[in-house]
This record gives C-alpha cells, sequence and structure tokens, in this order.
C-alpha cells in the first residue's frame, strides 16, 4: 500500500462511512427509544421499487432520479405501515412485515422485467454497497485535503453525505427538546401542545433521507447496522439522552474506522492480499461493541449485574 | 398466454418439472403459513425477519467447510444445517438480548439481523475471492431460485413442512395458552419461554427449508401475510391455522403457476405479491374486521347518531336547522318537503326521547355498567336490556 492509494481510495471511503454511520446513529437513538427500531430495516428493503421506477423513469443512473424514488418509496411503506396499523388493525412488527417483503417483491419483479433491458442494478450491488468503488483522485498528498482544487473532484457520494449528515445534525440540534419529549412521553407532548402528526412523519423522513443518502454508498446492511447498533451500545451505557447521542455518534464512528481498516488491511494479518466486504466489516465491528456495552457495561451489563449481585449477597446468614 | 395454458399449470399437466416447482412451492406456502400463526399471535412476527439474515453465515461457513473438506460447496443439507445452526444462534442472541440486557425486543431483532448478516457478507466476500467457481449457487439463497427446484428438494420441502405442521399442531394447546393467556401458563407452572423456544424452532425450521427457493428475504413474507391475512376472516384459532394454511399454499400455486407462464417472474417474488393480494383483498372485504365493513358500521352509526340528536330534540321543542339533518328527516319521511313534522316524524322524537330518559335512569343505577351499554350504539333499548329491568326503568321514570 502506498500512501496515495490510502488517500485516494481508504481515506475517502472511511470518511463516507464515518458519515453514513453518524447520520444514521444520531437517528437510530430515537428509533431505539421509540421502539421503532425495525423501520431503518423495512425502509432500506422496501426502497427497492422506488430505485427500479427511478430508474425507469429517468433511464440514467444518475443520483437525483433514484433518490427521489427512494425517498418516495420509503414514505410510501411508512405511510402503509401507519395505515394498515390504524386501519387494518395490524401489530405494527406485522405490518411492517407485510410492507416491506412486499415491497420488496415488487421491486424485484420491476428489476427482472427491467432486467431484458441490461440495467446494472442488480440486489447484490444494493445489499452490499460500493465503498470500494469510492475514489478520490484529486488526493495525491495529505497536504491536498487543504487545497480547494481537490474539492472540485471530490466523489459524488462524499457531497451527498457531508449535507445530508449536517442537515440531520442540524435538525437534531434544534428539534432536539421536541424530539425528546415526543420519545419519552408522549402524553405529555400532546398535552404541550405539541404537533405529533408532524413531529412524527418529518421524523420518518428524515430516517428515509439518511437511509437512502446512506444506502446508495454504503448498502442497506450498513445502514440497518448503524440506525441500531451505535444506539444500542450507547443506550447500554447512560441514562441521559444527549450523551447517549454523543456515545453513539462515537461509536459509529470507531466502528466505520476500525471495520474499514480491518476490511482493507485485516486479510494483510494472515497474509492475503485479497480485502474483505468493508460495509459487512463495519457492521460486524459495531456489533462487537455493542455486544461488549451489553457484557461489561459500567452500570447495565449483564456481567457487571452479576458480579453486583454476588457482592450483596450476604456470605452467611449467622 | 391464454386460459387453456392457465389451466396446464394451475391442473399440473405443464410438464414434469413446472409441477414439481408447483409442488415444493404450494407445500412452503402451507407450512409457513401454518407455523407463522403462533408468531404472530404472540406479536413476533419479525423474529422471522432476523431468522432469515441470521441463516447467512451458517450458509457461508457450511459451504467453506465443505471446500476444505474437498467437496463442491453446493451440498444442499449441509448449506441447510449450516443455516439452521447459525440461525438458531440468532434466536438464543434475540433471546438473551430481551431477557438480560435494557433493550428492548425490536432492537434485539435489528442488531441480530445486521450483525449476523455483516458477518455473512463478510465470509461472503471472502468466499468470492476463492478459486472454485461454485460460489454462483450462494447467490440462489440471497433471492431464491425456484425455477432449479428439483423432485427431491420438493419432496423434501413436503415431508418437512408436515412434519413442522404435526409438530406445531401437536403443540396446539401450549401455543394456544402462551398466545391468549400468558398469566394462566405461568399459573400452570408452565415455563413460557420454553414453548416460545419451541414455536421459534419450528419457524427456523420452515424457514430454513424454503430459504434456497424463494431466498433470504422473501420467506420473510411467507410466514408473516398468510396469518395477518387468516386474522381478518376469523377469531378462532383452529380456523385461522386452516385459513392461513390454505393462504399460503393458494400464494405458493397462483404465484407459482404465474411465474410459470410468464418470462422474467421470479416465482418467490410473484409468490409474495399473490399473497399480498390475498391480503389485500381481505384487508377491505373481510366481512366483520374488513375495512369496509367497519366504515359502512362507522358510517351507519354517525348517521344513527345525528338522526338520534335531530329527534331528541324536536321532543324538547326545537326543529334541527342544519341542512343534512333535515334532509335526514325528509328521507326517513319524519319531515314534509316544507321542514314540516309528520305524524310518524313526532312519534320517532317521542320514542327517541324514551329511550334517552330510561339510559339516564339505567346509567343511575348502574353507573359502572359495560360501556357499550348506552345510547349511542345504535341499537333499542329493548334489545340490550331484559324486560324485567326495562319494566323498573319504566316505573322510575314515571
Amino acid at each position: 500500500m502506498t500512501a496515495i492509494d490510502f488517500l485516494s481510495i481508504d481515506l475517502p471511503a472511511i470518511f463516507v462511512a464515518v458519515l453514513a454511520a453518524t447520520s444514521c446513529s444520531l437517528l437510530g437513538n430515537f428509533l431505539v427509544l421509540r421502539r421503532q427500531a425495525l423501520i431503518g430495516d423495512a425502509i432500506s428493503h422496501a426502497v427497492l421499487p422506488g430505485i427500479v421506477i427511478g430508474f425507469l423513469l429517468a433511464g440514467t443512473l444518475s443520483t437525483l432520479p433514484l433518490m427521489l424514488g427512494a425517498i418516495g418509496a420509503a414514505i410510501l411503506a411508512a405511510g402503509l405501515i401507519e395505515a394498515l396499523r390504524q386501519i387494518g388493525r395490524i401489530e405494527a412488527g406485522a405490518a411492517m412485515g407485510v410492507v416491506f417483503t412486499t415491497m420488496f417483491a415488487a421491486g424485484i419483479v420491476l428489476l427482472e422485467q427491467a432486467g431484458a433491458s441490461n440495467v446494472h442494478i442488480d440486489a447484490e450491488h444494493a445489499l452490499y454497497g460500493s465503498l470500494e468503488s469510492i475514489i478520490w483522485m484529486d488526493l495525491t498528498v495529505w497536504m491536498d485535503l487543504f487545497t480547494l482544487d481537490a474539492y472540485a473532484g471530490m466523489p459524488r457520494h462524499l457531497v451527498t453525505l457531508i449535507g445530508v449528515t449536517f442537515s440531520i445534525v442540524a435538525l437534531v440540534f434544534l428539534f432536539f427538546k421536541e424530539l425528546k419529549v415526543a420519545t419519552f412521553d408522549p402524553d405529555l407532548a400532546v398535552s404541550i401542545g405539541l404537533p405529533m402528526q408532524k413531529i412524527s412523519t418529518g421524523f420518518i423522513v428524515l430516517v428515509a433521507v439518511a437511509a437512502v443518502a446512506s444506502f446508495e454508498a454504503v448498502g442497506s446492511i450498513l445502514v440497518i447496522a448503524m440506525f441500531i447498533c451505535p444506539a444500542a451500545t450507547a443506550r447500554m451505557l447512560t441514562d441521559k439522552l444527549s450523551r447517549q447521542l454523543w456515545i453513539s455518534a462515537g461509536v459509529a464512528t470507531l466502528a466505520g474506522v476500525g471495520g474499514y481498516l480491518f476490511a482493507a488491511f485485516g486479510p494483510q494479518l494472515w497474509g492475503s492480499s485479497n480485502s474483505l466486504n468493508a460495509a459487512g466489516a463495519i457492521a460486524v465491528v459495531a456489533g462487537l461493541l455493542q455486544v461488549m456495552a451489553m457484557v461489561a457495561g459500567p452500570r447495565y451489563g449483564a456481567l457487571t449485574r452479576t458480579i453486583k449481585k454476588r457482592k450483596q449477597r450476604p456470605a452467611s446468614i449467622y | 398466454m391464454t386460459i387453456v395454458e392457465a389451466y396446464t399449470v394451475l391442473t399440473f399437466q405443464a410438464g414434469y418439472n413446472t409441477s414439481v416447482v408447483l409442488t415444493g412451492v404450494i407445500a412452503l406456502g402451507f407450512g409457513g403459513g401454518v407455523i407463522g400463526v403462533f408468531p404472530y399471535l404472540r406479536k413476533r412476527s419479525l423474529v422471522s425477519n432476523a431468522i432469515s439474515h441470521a441463516t447467512l453465515p451458517g450458509i457461508a461457513m457450511a459451504f467453506l467447510l465443505s471446500v476444505t473438506l474437498g467437496g463442491s460447496g453446493r451440498n444442499l443439507a449441509l448449506l441447510t444445517a449450516g443455516a439452521t445452526l447459525s440461525g438458531a444462534i440468532g434466536i438464543f442472541a434475540i433471546q438473551w438480548i430481551r431477557d438480560q440486557t435494557r433493550l428492548a425486543e425490536d432492537t434485539a431483532i435489528g442488531t441480530v439481523l445486521s450483525v449476523f448478516f455483516g458477518i455473512g457478507v463478510v465470509l461472503l466476500s471472502h468466499i468470492q475471492t476463492m478459486k472454485t467457481g461454485a460460489q454462483a449457487g450462494l447467490n440462489s439463497f440471497l433471492l431464491g431460485s425456484t425455477a432449479m427446484l428439483t423432485s427431491g428438494e420438493a419432496l423434501l420441502i413436503s415431508i418437512s413442512s408436515a412434519v413442522a405442521i404435526g409438530c406445531s399442531l401437536a403443540f396446539i394447546k401450549e401455543f394456544r395458552t402462551v398466545a391468549f393467556d400468558k398469566d394462566f401458563a405461568k399459573a400452570q407452572g408452565w415455563q413460557t419461554s420454553h414453548f416460545d423456544l419451541i414455536m421459534l424452532a419450528l419457524l427456523l425450521a420452515i424457514m430454513a427449508i424454503g430459504l434456497k427457493t424463494v431466498g433470504l428475504v422473501l420467506i420473510i413474507a411467507l410466514v408473516i401475510v398468510p396469518p395477518a391475512t387468516a386474522r381478518f376472516w376469523t377469531n378462532r384459532l383452529g380456523c385461522m391455522i386452516a385459513l392461513s394454511g390454505l393462504f399460503g399454499g393458494l400464494s405458493g400455486w397462483i404465484g407459482g403457476a404465474f411465474s410459470a407462464l410468464y418470462p422474467n417472474m421470479p416465482a418467490g417474488a410473484v409468490i409474495v405479491l399473490t399473497a399480498a393480494s390475498i391480503f389485500t383483498f381481505s384487508l377491505l372485504c373481510a366481512p366483520k374486521r374488513g375495512v369496509i365493513t367497519r366504515s359502512i358500521c362507522r358510517l351507519r352509526l354517525r348517521f344513527f347518531a345525528l338522526e338520534n340528536r335531530g329527534l331528541i330534540s324536536i321532543a324538547g321543542g326545537y326543529t334541527p336547522l342544519d341542512p343534512i339533518t333535515r334532509y335526514l328527516f325528509r328521507w326517513r319521511g319524519y319531515m314534509d318537503p316544507n321542514g314540516k313534522l309528520t305524524a310518524s316524524g313526532v312519534e320517532a322524537a317521542a320514542e327517541a326521547n324514551r329511550q334517552r330518559r330510561l339510559w339516564f335512569v339505567y346509567r343511575r343505577h348502574h353507573p359502572d355498567a359495560d360501556i357499550s351499554l348506552g345510547l349511542h350504539n345504535g341499537r333499542p333499548i329493548e334489545e340490550m336490556l331484559s324486560p324485567e329491568i326495562l319494566a323498573r326503568l319504566e316505573r322510575e321514570r314515571e
């Protein structure tokens, strides 16, 4: 590996992974607390027909139509799930299951039908993402990061994700209090006159945007993992929402960097020159971090609690 | 496509291969429908989502193992065994997270789903770089390869689906109790979590078997959509199981035939879309819980309330002025076109007032009576209360 390779291939990919992970994990905190953790999973499967339709209508694989199609499908999915819950009186989990599998099936049929015209949007690509294919040609030495010229050739995914991440951070920061009340005490939120319906809808739209923006770059597995694992890790470590948000962002960053480095350079440790799938490796690292928090978290970890219980038990009755 | 062609396929006369595929998917749909009922009633349908994703690392491991042992890696039995094993680990992981940490079940499902799938993807990316050339077979687990169903596999699916159904019916009493009255089950001294594990094991079995046929994501639909559909039609567990199996089998039958008739129609997806169509139809048209019936009921109740309010205000000496009530009254014959009350209108108003006052008296004596006993439910008081109570109420009203 040379420095140039690292700068133009690995660094932008790490940036993309970290940005995607951070934006998803911030929203994931609220998903986990609102018991909607699987909405990220549902959305990332349900966008498939939207992407195919976006492609069929626009005729190109350019970002905008695909993204619009995906966001449209994501919002449709969220709306359908809500409608099934309220009108059809179906339990939330089953409603999700019905909607996302159906939309995924519709997407596959559309894909196969369009497949006759030699399209290259295969489902695997959507699953695994394309972290490995992100290249920033203009970066040759570290100092390039401080020259304006280099930024003209910034990878498309990176540009999108920077915009999306900043919007999400800003929105979460701005509406922190509203989201907090709506998450922990919906009754109070209603009684102080918060527009709950609007907050929920806006939040789901935000989730959809984050999912779609990251999805394209890092694939659906990583999106699902990042919605849940960092937030769950943070939830095991703290009771305070603001701290939980910070921790989850930190965990996401750690997983993003660590997972990518492991996938790219880990195999060299045992003498293989091939690299592993980065999105999958990041998900695994995030999972490992979560397992550590679940087992050994200082207050709520399973092991910690067992030890504490042992200590509290009197040694002998007499 | 002609009707004759469709008939040929649907009646298993379109050649050996098509018939094998149809048998396989019908058995799978039926089995998935029956087994799926129990997780659905336990509100744990989405565990299937985690299970199916959690099978991927097992499949990849089994492939690697098989290659290391010198095989081609396409040994279906080994792959399925691997899938089952890692699916089982996934189930235990979910149970552990749910029971031992403060995280909720949906978070547990999401964690297991994404992390196991991540492991699977990493292993697959390693497999891709190997030079065995057999890895193409693995992709069929992701999206399914129904058309390549062999007669042996179809037989395997049918037998295992029958066995799984038999097991679930053997535990029907326990499953029913755990699903509907958990406290009673506990009072019986049962470990409810054991029965949950048996239930999830059966779910895992049917999913592992169908995995290669319809694919990792779409197999989820086969255990969620049919039970949700059946729930619209019945309140009885036995009926629900039968209907769910029927809907699942029907989806397999129609979807399988459809994909055989048209090019570029992957069977797994078409089966799911068929199931979704049956679901949508039931959602709208089911007799009691369907959306159409329920909205008609609601509309009828709203008209009743409007009419009743108008009649009561007439009895109190006012004439209702709002156009909808007046229109309704003309239609019912309570008013003539000039807005004057008819004889039947006066009578109806008196009757409405009588009922209202009877309900008042009743409420005074039974303030804690069921909320459905009251004026607003749209049925005359004579239908709701016994003649003896009515007579007493009448006396007190005097």
